[in-house]
């Protein structure tokens, strides 16, 4: 099992899993705001749409085609 | 993961799905040092993808099992091409660094993507495209219990309802716009292609409706209920998560960076998968989708090309014309009929990332015009789902793109101009 930050709250979820799901799994799987401040989540799961950019460990990644890691910090984007 | 990204090779192929796969073991076969670099964390492709709740079919397995082992392979999964630079080399990005990567020859095998159209409520979170929901299970999403809506074109959605199906969600919709005629004339064809017929029959499930059109999402934050129109009777069906896509379009932009001509359906090539540049090769679905099966040919050929062995390349082209016909059935029955698409409403945003509703761009005439005044595809996916989407509303030819082909560090770039400098 694996631990990570989200949004400064820890999670544990299985070896494999990608920030798109570990999203899901904390109960909100929005990723980004929209310019007017609307929730946006992953979409394509794929890696093509950009919906899923979130801030991982200070970097703009994609949460779908990203697998957690050991204490890595996830960061929704605005 | 972080071993130096490597400098040169005699054979670069770009994508490790089934037909990158393939081509990187028949090329290996003969000696050919091979790179390969893909986007995902691991190989498989968008079909073969691995994950926490993933159970492979005995012949991904076997076939990643051989591709990791090659003898000579350079494996760099989770890298991203960014450029090309200059003739025969490539700028790579991974989350810690990047690179020029200098090739004798290049396979492109980079797949293809959903075909994703614009209706009302497509940007609420718990609308996906319907491999994107597939991807995202395999991923480790959890849908056990949820109430799961499929919808648009094609056999993907009956895929991702045995994935849902397989991992305890509930089917409330699978919305295929295609008639019944056109179904059963598929179906009717698919003696000549007698695994695909098990599949079929494997996959079909009592929810499946033909004929049927997505009208809208409906929700506030999250997604609520889907509106479905089936036999001229609208529905509501109140549902957690909504899967859509309407077919399969080629993953093309790295190819027209490099200057491949293009078909009608994909990268063009010939009876070698060579494109129209000189030692660029492509094989899989970004010459046209046509399934796994077709895939692994094409990478069989490819690879066995850029290794110069013709006459076993050729050995092979009656099994690819077999599955090609398969291609052409699909596309033949699965063709989208416009008065079954959703409906056009003005207020609906197409370009999701800068947020330019349809409306807007109907009072333009051509995709330049329309991005030059309203942003429309110059966003983070530069056009990557609204240009597909506008070709199918529009008519417009989808843009040549222009590098960097996914967003990418400033550091990246400075490489990729630095070296040209230098040399």
């Amino acid at each position: 099992m694996i631990r990570l930050i989200l949004d400064g709250e820890a999670l544990v979820l299985p070896e494999g899993t990608s920030v798109a799901a570990a999203l899901a799994a904390s109960g909100d799987d929005h990723a980004r705001s929209d310019l007017a401040g609307r929730p946006r989540a992953p979409f394509c799961g794929m890696g093509i749409c950009q919906e899923c950019r979130v801030c991982i460990d200070g970097r703009r990644r994609l949460a779908c085609v990203t697998l957690i890691r050991e204490g890595m910090k996830v960061e929704r984007t605005r | 993961m972080n071993e130096r990204l490597p400098r040169e090779c005699e054979l670069l192929i770009v994508g490790a799905g089934p037909a990158g796969m393939a081509a990187a073991c028949a090329a290996a076969d003969h000696g050919i040092s091979v790179v390969v670099i893909d986007d995902n964390p691991a190989p498989g492709g968008q079909i073969w993808r691995g994950g926490p709740r993933v159970n492979l079919p005995p012949r991904a397995r076997a076939l990643r099992e051989r591709f990791e082992r090659l003898p000579g392979l350079r494996l760099c999964s989770a890298t991203r091409v960014i450029d090309a630079p200059t003739p025969r080399r490539l700028l790579v990005e991974r989350e810690h660094d990047a690179g020029v990567i200098d090739y004798h020859r290049l396979l492109l095998c980079t797949g293809a993507r959903e075909r994703l159209l614009p209706f009302p409520g497509w940007t609420l979170p718990g609308v996906t495209g319907a491999g994107g929901l597939q991807a995202l299970i395999k991923g480790g999403l959890t849908v056990r219990g949820e109430r799961i809506a499929i919808a648009g074109s094609g056999p993907l959605l009956l895929a991702c309802a045995a994935t849902v199906r397989a991992q305890r969600g509930r089917l409330v919709a699978l919305a295929e716009q295609a008639p019944w005629s056109e179904l059963a004339s598929f179906t009717m064809e698919l003696w000549r292609w007698p695994a695909k017929l098990a599949q079929a029959i494997a996959l079909a499930s009592p929810r499946y409706r033909a004929a049927s059109r997505l009208i809208e999402a409906l929700g506030e934050r999250r997604l609520e209920a889907v509106v479905i129109e089936s036999l001229g009777e609208r529905r509501e069906i109140a549902c957690d998560r909504l899967a859509c896509g309407f077919g399969l379009v080629a993953n093309t932009e790295l190819a027209q960076l490099l200057g491949c001509a293009l078909g009608e359906r994909g990268i063009s090539v010939d009876q070698h998968q060579a494109t129209s540049v000189a030692g660029v090769y492509a094989a899989g679905e970004c010459t046209g989708p046509g399934g796994s099966e077709l895939a692994l040919i094409e990478g069989r050929i490819a690879g066995l090309a850029a290794a110069d062995q013709y006459p076993l390349a050729a050995a092979l082209s009656r099994r690819r014309a077999r599955w090609q016909a398969f291609a052409a059935q699909l596309e033949q029955h699965f063709a989208l009929d416009s008065s079954r698409l959703p409906p056009r409403r003005a207020t609906t945003l197409v370009c999701r990332c800068e947020e330019v509703t349809l409306g807007e761009l109907e009072t333009h005439s051509d995709w330049r015009r329309a991005k030059l005044a309203s942003r429309c595809g110059m966003g983070a996916c530069q056009g990557r789902v609204c240009a597909a989407a506008t070709a199918q509303l529009f008519g417009w030819p989808p843009p040549p793109p222009r590098p960097p082909l996914s967003p990418a560090r400033i550091d990246s770039l400075l490489l990729g101009g630095m070296k040209e400098v230098q040399e």
